[in-house]
C-alpha cells in the first residue's frame, strides 16, 4: 500500500520499516497495475531507481524518496519527451536544475509523467502518448498539462510529483484530482532543463499529498541559479515549513467580487462559500475586494503565452535533436515537414497564433497591448495586497470535465483558466487545497494567492485552511 | 480594432510549418474566434502603461563571463537525427562551384 505523505515514509525510511530499494519496488507496483489504466505515465525506469535508491543518503532531507518528474523537466539518461511526437526518442544528456536538487537531498527522481503536449493544455488529452483519465472518476479527465504528475499522486502511483504551471497547469489539475498543487513566485525555482512554454510565465513545482509535503518540496527545489538568468538572486534561506501550524487568527483574505461569477459551477461556489466560512472560524477577516482586470486575463494571456511558445518553438527543427521528416527536399523542406509531422495540433495552433501576434504590422494591436494589459493585471494586485494578506477563489469553474469533450471550441477551453492565470501573468504564488467532497463527487481545489515570495505564509494558511476541512 | 480575420496560410509559412488544407481551415475557424475574443483588449484604456514583458523588475542577470564545463562533443550529438565526423548533418544548403 503507498498512500502516505513524505513525512510518513521519511518515517518509515529512517526507522528501517522499509528500504529505500523496497518503496522504489512499492511505487513500481503501483505503477505497473495502476497505469494501464489511468496512464499518468509515459516511462519509467525502475533499474536506475534501484540503483539510486541502493546509494540514497537517508540523512537528508528527502532520502530514500521517489519523485515523480513532469515529462517536460530534464532527467539526465531519461526520455524527455514532453509527451510529444517531436522528441519521441529524445533522451536527455543532463538534469534540470530542479532534479539536480532533488537528488542532492536524497531523493530518487523516477518515472516520467504524462502531459499535454509541450504543456499545452487544459485536460490532459493532448499528447502523444494518449490520454491520462482521472483517478477519482476515469470517465472525466485529470485536467492539465500537469496531468500525469497529478493522476500519479492521487491514483497512488507517486509520493509526490514535480509539475510545470504556466496558466494553471500545476494547480488545475491538482484541483481536478483532489491533491494540493503550488505554483510558487516567479524565479523561485530554476527553469534551467525546464523544456520552455512561455519563459516569463513558466515556473516549476510540487504536487503533493498535503500542504506538508509541499512545503517540504519547496525546501529542496527553491533557490538561486546562475543557469537561469531569471532565477531571483540574493534571497534569504527560508523553512517553507515554518508556519505549518500556527494560527491563522487575524489574516486578512480578499475574496474578488469578480471571482463570483454566475458562471461557476454550483459545487464550485459551494466549496468556495465552505472556504470562507471555515477561514472565518479560524479568526481569519474575509473581506471583498475587487481585481478590475479580471475578465481581461484570457485574452493577455493567450497573446503572450502563444507568442513566447512560438517564439521558443523554434529551436524545434529537426536539426540538433527532435523529429526529422524523411528525405527532405533541401533545408526549408525538412524544417517546414519536420515540424508539421513532429508537432500535434494544439501545439500548431498555439504557434499560428503566436507568430501572428508578432508579425510585421499586429505586433503593436495584440502583443504590446496585452503586455501593458498585463501591467495593468499586476497593479490590480499590488493594490489588493495593500489591504489584504491573500487572496481566496476558485481554481477552476467546475469540476473536471468528462473525457473527448468535443463540443468545446478551443476558446471555450481557454475561458475555464480565468482563475489560474493572473497568477503566472503577476508572477504570485498560488496554491491549490483539496476541499473535501461526498462519496462519488467529483473533487474541487480551492485556491490561495499572495503577494510575491510570501509562500511561507501562503503555506501557513493553505495548511490551516487544509487541516479545518478535513 | 476590427478583428483582423488571420490568413493561416501565411503565417504558417513564417512559422514553418507546413499544414494541411484541412488544418489551415479548422485553424482559420479556431483563431478567428480566439482573435474575435481578444479584441476586448481594446476596451482597456493602456495609454500610460507600460508594458510588463516579465512579472518580476530583475530578469536577465548575467552571470560572470568564466569558462566552465559543458556539454561534452558527444553529449551534444547524441540526439542529433543525423551527424558526421562530430558535426549535425543538414542536408546541402549551397550549390556546388561551377
Amino acid at each position: 500500500m503507498l498512500p502516505g505523505t513524505i513525512s510518513y515514509w521519511r518515517k518509515q525510511l529512517t526507522a528501517g520499516s522499509i528500504s529505500p530499494a523496497e518503496l522504489v519496488e512499492e511505487v513500481a507496483r503501483n505503477i505497473e497495475s495502476r497505469n494501464p489504466e489511468i496512464n499518468a505515465y509515459i516511462s519509467w525506469d525502475k533499474e536506475a531507481a534501484l540503483v539510486a535508491a541502493a546509494q540514497a543518503d537517508l540523512s537528508a532531507p528527502l532520502g530514500g524518496i521517489p519523485i515523480a518528474v513532469k515529462d517536460n523537466i530534464c532527467m539526465q539518461g531519461e526520455p524527455t519527451r514532453c509527451a510529444s511526437r517531436m522528441l519521441g526518442n529524445f533522451i536527455s544528456p543532463y538534469d534540470a536544475t530542479a532534479v539536480t536538487r532533488l537528488k542532492q537531498a536524497g531523493a530518487i527522481p523516477f518515472g516520467r509523467t504524462n502531459m499535454d503536449e509541450f504543456a499545452m493544455g487544459s485536460a490532459g488529452e493532448n499528447s502523444a502518448f494518449g490520454i491520462t483519465r482521472n483517478p477519482a472518476n476515469p470517465a472525466h479527465v485529470p485536467g492539465g498539462s500537469s496531468s500525469g504528475s497529478a493522476a500519479a499522486v492521487a491514483a497512488d502511483m507517486a509520493i509526490a510529483a514535480l509539475g510545470s504551471d504556466t496558466g494553471g497547469s500545476i494547480r488545475q489539475p491538482a484541483s481536478h484530482c483532489g491533491i494540493v498543487g503550488i505554483k510558487p513566485t516567479y524565479g523561485r525555482i530554476s527553469r534551467y532543463g525546464l523544456v520552455a512554454f512561455a519563459s516569463s510565465l513558466d515556473q516549476i513545482g510540487p504536487l503533493t499529498r498535503n500542504v506538508e509535503d509541499a512545503a517540504t518540496l519547496l525546501n529542496v527545489l527553491c533557490g538561486h541559479d546562475a543557469k537561469d538568468s531569471t532565477s531571483a538572486p540574493g534571497l534569504p534561506a527560508e523553512d517553507f515549513t515554518a508556519g505549518l501550524g500556527q494560527s491563522i487568527a487575524g489574516c486578512k483574505i480578499g475574496l474578488p467580487k469578480e471571482y463570483l461569477s454566475s458562471g461557476n459551477a454550483p459545487e464550485v461556489s459551494a466549496a468556495l462559500e465552505r472556504a470562507v466560512a471555515t477561514l472565518t472560524s479560524l479568526g481569519a477577516e474575509i473581506r471583498e475586494i475587487s481585481l478590475p482586470h479580471a475578465e481581461a486575463v484570457v485574452a493577455a494571456y493567450y497573446i503572450i503565452a502563444c507568442a513566447e511558445a512560438s517564439s521558443n518553438l523554434s529551436r524545434f527543427d529537426g536539426i540538433r535533436y527532435g523529429f526529422r521528416a524523411e528525405a527532405p527536399n533541401g533545408l526549408e523542406d525538412l524544417y517546414n515537414r519536420s515540424r508539421a509531422q513532429g508537432f500535434g495540433s494544439e501545439v500548431k495552433r498555439r504557434i499560428i497564433l503566436g507568430t501572428y501576434v508578432l508579425s510585421s504590422g499586429f505586433y503593436d494591436a495584440y502583443y504590446a497591448k496585452a503586455q501593458k494589459v498585463r501591467s495593468l493585471v499586476a497593479s490590480d494586485f499590488t493594490a489588493a495586497f495593500n489591504e489584504v494578506d491573500f487572496i481566496l477563489g476558485p481554481v477552476a469553474p467546475t469540476a473536471a470535465p468528462k473525457l473527448n469533450d468535443t463540443d468545446l471550441t478551443p476558446l471555450q477551453v481557454y475561458l475555464s483558466d480565468i482563475y489560474t492565470i493572473p497568477a503566472n501573468l503577476a508572477g504570485l504564488p498560488a496554491i491549490s487545497i483539496p476541499c473535501p467532497q461526498g462519496q462519488g463527487q467529483l473533487p474541487i481545489g480551492i485556491q490561495l494567492q499572495a503577494p510575491h515570495y510570501a509562500e511561507t505564509a501562503l503555506l501557513r494558511v493553505a495548511s490551516a485552511l487544509e487541516s479545518a476541512l478535513q | 480594432m476590427e478583428p483582423a480575420q488571420i490568413d493561416v496560410a501565411y503565417i504558417a509559412k513564417l512559422a514553418k510549418l507546413e499544414l494541411t488544407e484541412e488544418e489551415t481551415k479548422s485553424f482559420s475557424q479556431d483563431l478567428n474566434q480566439v482573435l474575435a475574443y481578444v479584441a476586448q483588449l481594446e476596451k482597456w484604456d493602456t495609454g500610460q502603461v507600460e508594458p510588463m514583458y516579465h512579472p518580476l523588475p530583475t530578469f536577465d542577470a548575467l552571470r560572470a563571463d568564466t569558462p566552465g564545463c559543458s556539454l561534452s562533443n558527444e553529449a551534444a550529438l547524441s540526439n542529433a537525427p543525423q551527424q558526421e565526423d562530430g558535426q549535425f548533418r543538414v542536408p546541402k544548403v549551397v550549390e556546388s562551384a561551377h
